[in-house]
Parts: C-alpha cells; structure tokens; sequence
C-alpha cells in the first residue's frame, strides 16, 4: 500500500472514530470532545504556519478571537443568520491575517514573534476600549434561538457535537490536502531552508503571506465556531495565553503533523481536567508532565510516532 | 550569456568586491580560482541577487539582471548549486526534484531527462533526501538546479568533500552541460579536476579579477597557478 493510501485511511479511519465514540461516551466526555475539536481546528491553524512554514507566531489569539467577534457582533448587531455570520467572521479573519501578515512579515526570527504578540495585545486592548460594544472583560452570550443552522439548533449536545466534527473534519482534510500538495511542500522547503527555495525561484515572501492567511482564516473559523456552539463571546480568548496555548498544543502533539494538533489538545485539557481532581495545584502536575514530554519527546507525541514507528504518518 | 560588469558588492559596510568584471559565454565553462575569502563565491551570490550591487552591472543577454529579488533570477534560467548542497532534508528525492519543476513549470520530460543523468536518483524516488549519502545528495542538489533546465549553471565547489568516483560523475555531467550549450561559471578548489574541463580560468585576489586566461595557456604555464595561488 502506498504511503499516500495508508495517509487517506488514516485520516477518513480517525474521523470515523470521532463520529462513533459519541454513542459509547458518558456525556460529560462528549462534551468535552466537541470543545477539543474546535480547539484542535485553531491549533490546526496554528500548527499551518508553524509547523508547516516554520514561523513561530505569538499572536494566534487575535485571528481567533477576530473570528469570534466578527461572528458575535454581526450578530448582536446586524441580526445576521448564524450562517452568515460565520462567513463574516472568516472574512474579518482573512482581512486581519492579510494586514498582519503583510507587517509583521517584514520581520523575521524573534522579532517576529514579538510584533505578531504586540499586534495580538493591541486587540485586545481594542476590546477592552470598546467595550460599550464588546461588553469588554465580561463578554456577552449568543442567545440560544440564534444559535441555529439550517434548522438544526446547535446548542443541543448531538447537534453541537457534530456541527463541531463536521467543521474539524473540513479543516482537517483540507489541510491534509494542502500540505501534501505543491504548495504545502513549497513551504516546507522554505521551512527547511529559505535561502534555497529564493535561488530555485520562489517568492518566498508571498508563500508566506498566503501561508498567514490561510492559517489565521482557520483560527478564526475555529473562533466562529467556538462562539456559535457555546454561545459566548468573551476577551478573555484575546489574551496572551490564547496565543501560547496553541504553540504548546502543536508542540506537545508534534508540530508538522496532521494529527498532532488534535492529539495535542486532547492531551493538555484531559492533562488539567484529571490532575485538577487530585490536587488544587493541577498546573504543577501538568508543568511536570510538559517538562517531561518535552526532555523524552521533544517531536511531540506524534512527531515521534512517526520517527519510532509510522514513518508514513503525514 | 551572461555578463558581470565592473560590479561593487559589500557586506553591509565590509566591501567585498572591487570591480569585478567575467564574461560567460554559452558552452563554456569559465573557472574562479583564487585562495579562500577571495571574493568567488561573493560573485556566485551577487549573480543570483543575495548581496545588493552598489555599482556595476549583471546582464544576461543583454538585459539587466542586477539587483532582481532572488526569485526572479532562477525564472530566467540560471540555477545555482551553492557550496553546501542545501538540500530540503525532510522531504523525499521526488520532492526536491518536484520542487526544482515547478518554478519554470517544467514538465515530466524535463523529470525524465534529469533522472537520466542521474540514474541513481530514481531508485531513491521516495527516499528522504537526509538519508542520502554525500556523493548523492550533491547530485540530487545538481539535478534539483538542472530541473530548470538553465542556460546558466553556477556551481560553487561541487566537488568538495566527495569521493573520486563521485568526482568523476559529476564532471562529466558539467561535460555534458557544457555540451548542450550551457553557460557555466565553476567554482573549485581542485586545480587538477578545474583544468581538465576548463575553457577560460578567472584569478579572483581581494575582491578583484587579477587575470583571465585560456585554460590551454594555463595547462601549458603551471608556474602561473604558484604565482597567484602558491600551489
């Protein structure tokens, strides 16, 4: 079997899992499995442009929380349908990713880092100052009958559960497409090594534009998502800690990997909600446990899968 | 072909060339020698649009190519295989090979004929390209170069490192380049393998072109390579 079959299985065979295991687990776990999946579309997002361009942005909140509010406030304002109102969410992503991008690209390397946090701090601030219309710190709630989609109200566990395995499972085998396509093997030359793919002929400064755009367009579709199947809009998901959230899920399910992502969410929030019903102090067994991940499988939990075993996995 | 104009380049403010002045004609392959940090592979870098050119002119039939963004200049079918290979190691022998297509939009042909000269290439397909020894990976980077199918081929120390049958087999594909008509600028520090395919020999010192000469004068006065290189 060629590695390219075994990857499509692999993909269509995990998706099909996530549809079935909703019938076998207590509801409490089907609850969280929706939220991981929508997180798993923004660490998707994330892991795009790290994982796969090699640029290590800490300011990933902004594009989530642009999807969020783009949605929200279209909502709460313009009574779009909750349709539409996505779409606005990822059009306020796309235009935000392209203007970032188009800055922050002018830079590399650590400083990089430091304007995609700076631009991520000034929206939230920009949240914060308009909160006569974002409700600031306190957020607001999407009201239960808007949260409805062709028919199909969204705030029903079944429902919400699958809209959110409908929506991972798009971003999923898109970005599985993308990455082993021409394009995605072009940014992983630039990842590898920009200087070269400059002398075989490639823009490199476009890639990577598009390379932001399509990766903030994903956070923020999750961010749209997350708003729409828990009806909250909040800053709290534009703060610093939702740009470094996601840089610590790709890490621990390995970074320019399909599947690692999705494993890499499951990991930390199953990580906080068991060692949160030991002890109060949850963060020191789950610090501990990163520390320890990262010394024995600096790849991430899939990254050395497919060193150690799979060496197919995409 | 390919001509370097009288060009200045500098390394933020630490100048590097002073004046530098070649003429690469199609099938001939014009050698750089000169002792290190003589300014040879500055020259490979400025050709490409790595290093700004603060006076002076490149022109490739004619037309300017000076200070392009790096990009453009493979699209006019010049490719370089820099010191170093610089291979993308984490994706396969296809991929790279893919990678070096797709910028002029060559097509199988242009895959087959590449496979063709390396032959070894197409038994590792799906090979990662970290997992290749020295003597393949330089000819995976050569063949990566040659999927531009280039007028001009600029080779920086091809053969450093490399065993002699490896040698041997990346020197009949510069023959063979030089055959079908290509411009080619050689970098080498072996005098020995540079002088048996040479047509014009270029003495880089400082930043400056010393001295060009047919390869024939310098096959028949040796004493000329002590003089400039102390060999």
């Amino acid at each position: 079997m060629t590695d390219s079959k075994r990857s499509i299985i692999l993909h269509l065979s995990f998706i099909a899992v996530l549809a079935l295991v909703f019938f076998i687990l207590p509801d409490y776990h089907t609850g969280n499995l929706a939220r991981i999946m929508v997180l798993a579309i923004f660490a998707m997002g994330y892991n795009f442009l790290f994982g796969y361009t090699g640029l290590l942005s800490l300011g990933h909140a902004l594009f989530f929380a642009t999807g969020m509010y783009g949605l929200g406030m279209t909502m709460q304002f313009f009574d779009l349908s909750s349709g539409s109102a996505f779409i606005a969410g990822l059009i306020c992503a796309l235009l935000v990713s392209a203007i970032i991008g188009a800055l922050a690209l002018r830079t590399v390397g650590v400083a990089f880092m430091i304007i995609t946090l700076m631009f991520s701090q000034a929206g939230y601030l920009i949240i914060l100052y308009f909160g006569e219309y974002s409700r600031g710190d306190e957020g607001f709630i999407i009201a239960r009958e808007a949260r409805a989609f062709m028919g199909f109200d969204l705030s029903d566990e079944t429902n919400r559960y699958y809209a959110a395995l409908i929506l991972f499972s798009i971003c999923f085998l898109v970005i599985a497409k993308l990455v082993n396509s021409p394009f995605g093997r072009t940014l992983i030359a630039i990842r590898e090594n920009e200087e070269r793919a400059k002398m075989l002929g490639y823009d490199v400064a476009k890639y990577k534009l598009i390379a932001v755009i399509i990766s903030g367009v994903v956070s923020g579709a999750a961010g749209a998502s997350y708003a729409l199947l828990f009806g909250y809009v909040g800053a709290t998901f534009a703060t610093v800690q939702y740009s470094i959230f996601p840089l610590l899920w790709v890490l621990l399910g390995g970074a320019g990997t399909t599947i690692g992502p999705f494993i890499g969410v499951l990991f930390m929030f199953y990580l906080i909600d068991l060692s949160s019903v030991v002890t109060p102090a949850y963060m020191l067994i789950a610090g501990v446990v990163l520390v320890l991940l990262t010394l024995f499988a600096p790849q991430g939990l899939a990254g050395e899968l497919r060193k150690r075993v799979f060496k197919w996995l995409p | 072909m390919l001509e370097i104009n009288n060009i200045h380049v500098a390394y933020g403010r630490v100048k590097t060339l002073y004046g530098v002045s070649l003429h690469a004609k199609a099938g001939e392959i014009l050698c750089l020698l000169g002792r290190n940090g003589a300014g040879k592979t500055t020259i490979m870098k400025s050709i490409m649009g790595l290093l700004p050119i603060s006076e002076g002119d490149i022109s490739l039939d004619g037309q300017t190519i000076s200070n392009f963004p790096t990009h453009e200049i493979p699209r006019r079918r010049i490719g370089y295989i820099p010191q170093g290979r610089r291979l993308f190691p984490e994706l396969t022998v296809a991929e790279n090979i893919e990678i070096g297509l797709m910028t002029c939009k060559e097509d199988h042909h242009t895959r087959d004929w590449v496979l063709d000269i390396f032959p070894i290439l197409g038994e590792r397909l799906d090979q990662l390209a970290m997992t290749l020894s020295g003597g393949e990976q330089q000819m995976l980077a050569t063949a990566r170069a040659l999927c531009l199918r280039p007028r001009v081929l600029l080779l920086d120390e091809p053969t450093e490192g490399l065993q002699p049958s490896m040698i041997e087999q990346i020197r009949q594909v510069i023959i063979r380049m030089k055959e079908e008509g290509v411009a080619i600028i050689l970098v080498e520090q072996r005098v020995d393998a540079i002088l048996s395919i040479a047509d014009q020999v270029v003495f880089i010192e400082n930043g400056r072109n010393l001295e060009t000469m047919d390869a024939d004068t310098l096959r028949a006065n040796p004493e000329i390579l002590t003089h400039h290189l102390g060999v």
